[in-house]
């Protein structure tokens, strides 16, 4: 059956020794391919024949490979996890690409998110926004303590739908920008939905906004990329409520 | 200061007098089509009855107009640019999924705007284009008085082919750039959700392609000959 149908595609990859390295595209073939390879399996494939031919593998960020932890970064022909609806690389499958296609693998580009080497970029930028301000001083006890707030379901399920943000940073990748507004929006909102986080949503939404600027990433022109890119669907919504919250913080 | 300094409160000031103007743009069409004769007297009465306010109300919306045009260009340039550096390095496969040339090209839509608006004002306001048609030179009977010739001004200016094609195309630059700024207006000011905020793009094209048709169908009209003076 299918099984025994294989592919043969031309990668042209971006590879890039170090940070300061100038960097190029690369052009490989990936050989021997079949439609139930993941994209990061075909990868894994590349680099086997690069190794035994005594070549640099390729590098690449990867970690749960089951769509969860969002640790998969590569821009796929100009989109930010390839481009498949709420999917990250290491879940988009070979099936989606033909025999004798050519792929372009890039990576997240962004002046806030440094090449480290190949495919990997430096992200930590994101974590100096939550270090400014994407958590609750407060001390909100163990399991049984977070229930003895009542919490109405729709309210939590809006916080639930900003907390499910991995932080992977595919909405910088695909923001003409550079801007990690859908990233930080996601983050003020979870803690701004809920009353745990509402004592502090003025000062948060000030200084985390603050450090998104002063880590190089650009404004938000509404372009809506960043959710269109985002593997876990978060709505541009959260964009809306953080500049809500934004003003609300003027005020205040 | 919030407001002048951080990411969100520039693209506020951007909203607000983006959206300001475009509140003119709907008042100044809708004094425009008495062009079409619905008032009594046509669009001479109409900018009479304007100019017929006291000085400080005149002087003051046109500063006030003028002030929001500055906040906008200054912050415009300044936030491209910055967003120009966001991604210095451009992806070798460019693929857009939501982006719209509108969006992508608002500050080349916006400096077509602004040059227009140097060229309208020009025109229609300081009447140094065409000084042998100016209204203020030229005036007519009304109700009894004598009041600048506009309609007479305005119908000899479109008779021109040129001038007729720099307002049609000026037009398009304006349904492009609001086609993105009314919605943009709407999602900066925390005014939308995920419901409602398809439809705040829909709105915002519609009434774009409105003011689009209803100031591109005065230069038409006149140089098809439908309209005279």
């Amino acid at each position: 059956m299918s099984d025994h149908k294989t592919m043969t595609l031309t990668l042209i990859v971006w590879r890039q020794k170090k940070a300061n390295d100038p960097g190029k595209f690369e052009t490989y073939t990936a050989k021997n391919i079949t439609e139930h390879h993941s994209f990061l399996e075909m990868l894994d494939c590349v680099n086997e024949d690069l190794i035994h031919t005594g070549k640099d593998p390729i590098v690449f960020d990867h970690d749960c490979r089951e769509g969860i932890c969002g640790m998969c970064s590569q821009v796929i022909n100009g989109a930010p996890h390839g481009g498949q609806d709420r999917t990250t690389v290491c879940q988009l499958h070979m099936r989606k690409f033909k025999d004798g296609d050519t792929i372009y693998i890039e990576p997240w580009r962004a002046r806030a998110f440094p090449i480290i080497r190949d495919l990997i970029v430096d992200r930590s930028a994101l974590d100096k926004i939550i270090q400014a301000g994407g958590y609750t001083s407060c001390h909100t006890g163990g399991v049984a303590d977070g229930n003895a707030i009542l919490i109405p379901k729709p309210v939590a399920d809006e916080a639930m739908d900003a907390a499910e943000c991995v932080g992977c940073g595919a909405c910088v990748a695909g923001c003409p920008n550079g801007s990690a507004m859908l990233f930080t929006g996601a983050k003020v909102s979870q803690l701004a939905i809920l009353p745990q986080g509402k004592g502090e949503a003025a000062a948060r939404v000030k200084n985390m906004t603050e450090t998104m600027k002063e880590c190089g990433f650009g404004n938000c022109s509404n372009h809506y990329e960043c959710m269109a890119a985002c593997p876990k669907g978060i709505n541009v919504k959260f964009i809306a409520r953080m500049n809500r919250e934004f003003i609300k913080s003027l005020i205040a | 200061m919030q407001l002048t300094s951080s990411s969100i409160g520039r693209k506020i000031l951007m909203a607000i007098t983006g959206q300001a103007m475009v509140l003119f743009a709907v008042i100044h069409l809708l004094g425009n089509s008495s062009i079409f004769g619905w008032l009594n007297g046509g669009i001479n009465a109409y900018a009479e009855h304007l100019h017929s306010m006291p000085l400080p109300i005149i002087i003051g919306f046109r500063l006030a107009l003028l002030a929001m045009v500055c906040v906008h260009i200054w912050f415009g340039i300044q936030l491209t640019i910055e967003n120009r550096g966001g991604r210095p390095q451009q992806y070798a496969v460019k693929s857009t999924q939501k982006a719209t040339f509108a969006s992508e090209n608002m500050i080349w839509t916006g400096a077509l705007l602004g040059m227009f608006l140097a060229y309208h004002l020009a025109h229609f306001t300081f009447q140094v284009v065409n000084p042998d048609t100016a209204a203020l030179k030229n005036l007519v009977p009304l109700h009894n008085e004598m009041v600048p010739n506009v309609l007479g001004m305005v119908v000899a200016g479109f008779k021109n082919f040129f001038v007729s094609f720099i307002y049609a195309g000026a037009m398009i630059a304006l349904f492009l750039h609001l086609s993105h700024g009314i919605q943009s207006f709407f999602q900066t000011m925390g005014w939308s959700c995920d419901k409602s905020q398809p439809i705040l793009v829909k709105f915002g094209t519609l009434v774009a392609l409105g003011l689009f048709l209803g100031y591109v169908t005065i230069p038409l009209t006149i140089f098809a000959g439908i309209l005279k003076g």
